[in-house]
């Protein structure tokens, strides 16, 4: 039943933050922003809490804004991983205007509007990219999913831009072009979706609609959106071969907008391909989707294996590690069964390491000035205990234990082999190995030797900010990989029941 | 329901196709930012017309709410961002212009095909519109690989838009104002921010060419 209280949440949850950006753009106040940032994410988070540990179906819109298992799942991960990112960004916004001052040639007052007014601009939009992203978490209405995801881009895309110069640019211009074309084709999966759901049934797109009137959809049709949202959301979420994207805009945005892009927004688009592919599971095409899900799945983690080796930026190896994870994810929801709730364990795994290690990135970033692999060197030495994250975390990333991403790799490729589905295992053992060395062979040098360059001179001293958001992530992390707590056990586990059956869920 | 000036729609769809095949022949910037705007403007006639039975509000505000953005604003800002950047010149393609031309015809039979095969009921079978509507798609996607100004790939995405508009067209009965307005939102923020980015390239590199943009690579420098 819909509760006044509930009601009141949702709307909080979606609009606060975006309110708060109006408030950031509009004042010119420098403490306002931080002030802001800290105190909508801190809501953010204690909401997200109140929606998973109280768990109610709120509605709003007639059913078009719902809050199911699977958004409820996403929705938590884009809550801590903006409350990490923001901690992170106060800290490293004040380095950022030092550094601007410092560099500032002749008028030190102009250098310093300048760098007040790109620093406002930045915490609006961080706040616009937090409300755009509740609002897929929420989306239940395909059509309004697809404005919500369009959002996500334009919200982020000056993120992108924050560091200027060419390379910013060329980086915000793929990825606008790239995924406003992707959106795009979406956008005609939509059109094919409404013209497979029969009219005279009445209904709108929501998803609970469909998925009622699933056996009167038509399959033909619903196949071909299928094929165009999978596309145009794929693309937003990074699988090869329309990825190309990913790599520059994650290597040239600023390190806490990359682990929000990485974790937060790729875990977004995959919810819209999710919830197409749970009506056509209800529809009687789940295999169809299947085999789609892990053919990209497979390409997916095939390329990244392809540009890993040998890469030289450290900050592009994580980019096409994520592009290797969101292949992970494909593959597991595509193999159905056991994998999907081993899937959804891997999203939360992904999410948490992968934004922990673009944060510990951006500390190596900003002391060493390159991110050139090969021109880093003793990490150890000159940031200790980034040092120690970046190690952790290279081995979380690759599935080593007892990390949560070992114990879903694990599971998945158990599953794989039960079904005796050799065509996959193979291939993503191979590929997950070769990853493996890749992402080694570049970062494990980093970390040993003698520091050079310029933090050899130069070492600034790790500040509380930069360290606590990393440590705070890899705790998370670390606690999914022993053991399940059995709230989340519960969770994964309806979602993992309503992908694989088709049946409309949450609704209890 | 029906259509009932069947003609006059094939006529505005036959000016459509047309005005697709001088996208893909054309050379002057200008002349884009015009077709795509009459483009904009015969999309948004076909919704009144193609919806003529049932005229609501909702309809209302689509047919104004695509023709000022698509024949006003959108090339509004597509122009003061041609005369900031002071491009003149004409657009150096990929693809040659007769060979441009060569393959619109054969997606144009594409289009044909396709639409022909597609089981389509109801108002949209008795016209060309999806035949119309595949040929704008198709036009759109060529034009965004094949042309290398930035501004050129933000006219061909919303050829590639107007495309995917008219297609839906007939069928979207069901869906609700407020998600058409946020479709226009979504693309006037988004022709907005990229016009935004126009205006950085060609101050950080006194060209629009898109060629500029190729630096980040993988391997090497």
């Amino acid at each position: 039943m819909i509760q006044a209280g509930d009601s009141l949440a949702l709307w909080l949850q979606l609009l606060f933050p975006a309110a708060c950006g109006v408030a950031v753009f509009a004042i010119p106040r420098r403490r306002l922003g931080t002030a802001l940032l800290a105190v909508s994410s801190a809501l953010h988070l204690c909401i997200t809490a109140f929606f998973w540990f109280v768990p109610r179906r709120e509605l709003a819109l007639e059913g078009w804004l719902a809050l199911d298992e699977i958004g409820r799942l996403f929705l938590g991960i884009v809550s801590v991983l903006f409350a990490a990112a923001a901690a992170y960004v106060v800290g490293y916004l004040s380095h950022h205007r030092l550094l601007a001052l410092q560099n500032a040639q002749g008028d030190k007052a102009a250098a310093a509007s300048a760098a007040e007014r790109s620093e406002r601009i930045f915490i609006s939009s961080l706040l616009f990219f937090l409300s755009t992203m509740t609002l897929v978490t929420f989306c239940q209405h395909f059509e309004l999913l697809w404005v919500a995801i369009e959002a996500t881009t334009l919200a982020s895309a000056p993120l992108v831009y924050f560091h200027r110069g060419p390379h910013a640019l060329e980086a915000t211009w793929k990825y606008l072009v790239i995924c406003s074309f992707g959106i795009a084709l979406a956008l005609l999966g939509n059109f094919l979706l409404s013209i497979a759901a029969p009219a005279h049934a009445g209904g709108a797109l929501t998803v609970s609609s469909l998925l009622s009137r699933a056996a009167l959809l038509d399959r033909a049709w619903l196949k071909a959106a299928f094929i165009f949202l999978f596309v145009g959301y794929g693309t937003k979420m990074g699988l090869a071969p329309l990825h190309t994207w990913l790599p520059d805009a994650h290597s040239e945005a600023p390190s806490a907008v990359s682990s929000l892009l990485s974790g937060a927004l790729l875990s977004c688009a995959f919810v819209g391909i999710l919830r197409a592919f749970h009506v056509c599971v209800a529809a009687g095409l789940g295999s169809f989707a299947q085999g789609i899900l892990v053919t990209f799945g497979l390409i997916s983690m095939g390329f990244a294996a392809v540009f890993i080796i040998r890469q030289q930026d450290y900050k592009r190896m994580l980019a096409y590690s994520s592009v290797e994870h969101m292949g992970v994810l494909s593959l597991s929801v595509g193999l159905g069964g056991a994998a999907v709730f081993a899937g959804m364990l891997h999203a939360i795994g992904h999410a948490l390491i992968k934004a922990m290690l673009f944060l510990v990135a951006g500390n190596i970033l900003i002391a060493y000035h390159t991110k050139s692999a090969k021109a880093v060197r003793g990490v150890l030495r000159a940031l200790p205990a980034s040092g120690v994250l970046w190690f952790l975390g290279l081995f979380a990333i690759t599935g080593f234990p007892p990390f949560g991403l070992f114990t879903s790799e694990f599971l998945i490729l158990r599953f794989a082999l039960e079904r005796g589905r050799y065509g996959v295992a193979i291939p993503y053992l191979l590929f997950l190995s070769l990853i493996f060395i890749g992402m080694a062979s570049v970062s494990l040098p980093m970390l040993l030797g003698e520091p050079q360059g310029a933090a050899k001179t130069h070492v600034p001293r790790e500040w509380r900010w930069s360290i606590l958001p990393p440590v705070a992530l890899a705790f998370l992390a670390l606690a999914l990989g022993p053991h399940i707590p059995p709230f989340l056990k519960a969770r994964i586990d309806a979602i993992a029941v309503e992908l694989n059956t088709g049946v409309p869920g949450g609704a209890k | 329901m029906g259509i009932r000036n069947g003609s006059f729609v094939d006529f505005l769809l036959i000016a459509l196709i047309l005005g697709n095949l001088l996208l893909l022949g054309s050379s002057r910037l200008m002349s884009y930012i015009r077709i795509c705007a009459a483009q904009g403007l015969l999309v948004s006639a076909l919704t009144f017309i193609l919806h003529r039975g049932e005229v609501s509000a909702r309809i209302v505000v689509l047919v104004v709410g695509s023709a000022v953005l698509k024949a006003g604003l959108f090339p509004w800002l597509l122009i003061r961002a041609v005369r900031v950047a002071y491009i003149k010149k004409e657009i150096e393609p990929i693809v040659g212009y007769s060979a441009s031309l060569i393959f619109g015809v054969l997606i144009l039979a594409l289009s044909l095909w396709l639409s022909a095969r597609l089981p389509i009921h109801g108002k949209a079978a008795a016209s060309f519109v999806p035949t119309a509507a595949f040929f704008t798609i198709f036009t759109g996607c060529f034009l965004i690989v094949s042309r290398t100004k930035a501004i050129t790939q933000v006219i061909s995405y919303l050829v590639l838009e107007n495309g995917i508009y008219l297609f839906g067209l007939p069928f979207v009965g069901e869906a609700a104002l407020l998600i058409e307005l946020g479709v226009f939102l979504d693309l006037t923020v988004g022709v907005a921010v990229m016009g935004i980015i126009i205006y950085h390239i060609s101050r950080e590199f006194d060209s629009l060419d898109v060629k500029h943009l190729s630096t980040l690579k993988d391997w090497g420098s």
